[in-house]
């Protein structure tokens, strides 16, 4: 369930710089975010629905991603035609439903999902890795990207220890129920996630110390944006003005 | 827990963002090279902890352990949560990059706050180490979920009712924070309780 699989592939999305890539759809995702009309939402849904059908990706893991996002404006969607206040269409006995709320939640859907869209055709295309490596390039603390590297280097060594584990009790007959006691297992399992996660931590320093890590991690591939990478992020420019530019339109 | 991108106005986006860029420097700041890679695992442990189900009444919930994390980490757990929020974004589409800065800060915002405040009686008795933990779980969720409340809120005066749904119904999780962190520190005080000392 811990993979990427939309960073392999090799269309246009996949080869570009990841720094490139992460301009670009800052740009783009902020432009969106701050919309607060339907046109920029819906045009930017269809641009960035666009982008992501040309880098080419499983249509079912698209999917998944879809329903996973939406679980919050699903729940958008249940609450706000029915509390937002405002313009009444409809009155039952005690529900109201508020046409500004509809509108307010679709307009959120739209938005989500066009940044969803633009996140997963720009940024889902390159790996952790080479995004945390992009994001030091523009300026994020050499702490910080240290951090996200490590903890995703070890995320997949230290789930799978977690699962171990939880097999373990699972063969122990341990079957989930609301008790306590489950609630305590559940807790010594995590637990036990965390000892060995500090003893592993301890043994890795040491590794690293021995073989003269001083802070910094040095890529074994350091490439340089070519002239099409430029050619991307004017692109990736001009689509996020004319998104912006759409907003002055009244709709 | 997480907030998705689209809902929130700039500025909220923005205070958001400005109080993650701070607390994450002053987490940096205070974190040296020889308790990185703890952290660096920590959080990849605390990734994890979002994708253990435990059941609640009829359904599931996931474990958050924010509390857990800052009361081990200090003000290491600000930057080790705001990269592991980060990695579940780019893994499996929660959150996002815009709205980053307002759930980093409404998770590691109170988990840093109750991490500093209990801290002292995770080496005391037994006891104090039991409330320390159940405290750091019950009340870092309950300001996070007030805090993710009041974002909301901020972002449109609507949402108010929809919001306190969102409290309500995150009551029961406090409470299953608060025990599962209770129960996570005594067992840490038995089997290594170096680690709850990390940070003194």
């Amino acid at each position: 369930m811990l993979d990427e699989p939309f960073a392999t592939g090799s269309t246009l999305f996949h080869k570009r710089d990841p720094r490139v890539k992460i301009i670009g759809a800052v740009a783009i995702s902020l432009v969106l975010a701050l919309s607060s009309s339907f046109l920029v939402a819906g045009t930017g849904c269809i641009v960035t629905g666009a982008m992501l059908a040309l880098s080419n990706p499983a249509p079912r893991l698209v999917l998944k991603r879809i329903i996973s996002v939406n679980i919050f404006t699903l729940f958008m969607w249940l609450t706000l035609p029915l509390t937002y206040g405002g313009e009444e269409i409809l009155i039952f006995s005690f529900l109201n439903l508020s046409m500004d709320g509809i509108r307010v939640a679709a307009l959120i859907t739209l938005k989500t999902n066009g940044i969803l869209f633009c996140f997963l055709a720009l940024l889902a295309t390159s790996t952790t890795a080479d995004l945390g490596r992009g994001l030091e390039k523009l300026g994020m603390p050499e702490k910080l990207s240290f951090l996200l590297l490590f903890s995703y280097r070890q995320l997949f060594v230290i789930h799978q220890e977690y699962h171990r584990l939880q097999r373990a009790a699972k063969l122990r007959g341990f079957t989930p129920a609301n008790s306590l006691h489950t609630y305590r297992t559940y807790s010594y399992l995590f637990g036990m996630t965390l000892v060995k996660s500090w003893n592993r931590a301890e043994r890795i320093h040491q590794a690293m110390i021995l073989r003269g890590f001083n802070g910094r991690l040095i890529p074994l591939n350091q490439p340089q944006p070519v002239k099409a990478d430029y050619l991307f992020l004017v692109m990736m420019l001009l689509i996020s003005l004319f998104l912006a530019g759409l907003s002055f339109f009244p709709l | 827990m997480h907030i998705s991108e689209g809902i929130l106005t700039a500025p909220v986006l923005a205070g958001g963002a400005v109080l993650t860029t701070i607390g994450t420097a002053v987490g940096l700041k205070k974190l040296d090279y020889d308790r990185i890679m703890t952290v660096s695992l920590f959080s990849a442990a605390f990734f994890v902890a979002s994708l253990i189900h435990v059941p609640v009444g009829p359904g599931s919930v996931h474990l958050l352990l924010g509390g857990l994390l800052g009361l081990l980490l200090g003000w290491g757990a600000f930057p080790a949560i705001v990269v592991a929020l980060s990695l579940q974004t780019i893994f499996f589409g929660y959150g996002g990059m815009i709205v980053l800065g307002v759930n980093g800060f409404t998770i590691a915002g109170p988990a840093v706050l109750c991490g500093l405040l209990l801290q002292p009686w995770l080496v005391g008795s037994r006891r104090q180490q039991k409330i320390a933990g159940f405290m750091a779980g019950f009340c870092s969720m309950f300001l996070s979920a007030l805090l993710m409340t009041g974002a909301l809120f901020l972002s449109d005066q609507g949402f108010l009712r929809a919001a306190t749904l969102l409290l309500v119904s995150h009551l029961p999780v406090m409470l299953i924070e608060g025990l599962i962190t209770m129960f996570v520190v005594t067992f840490l005080a038995r089997v290594q309780p170096e680690i709850l000392s990390i940070n003194n």
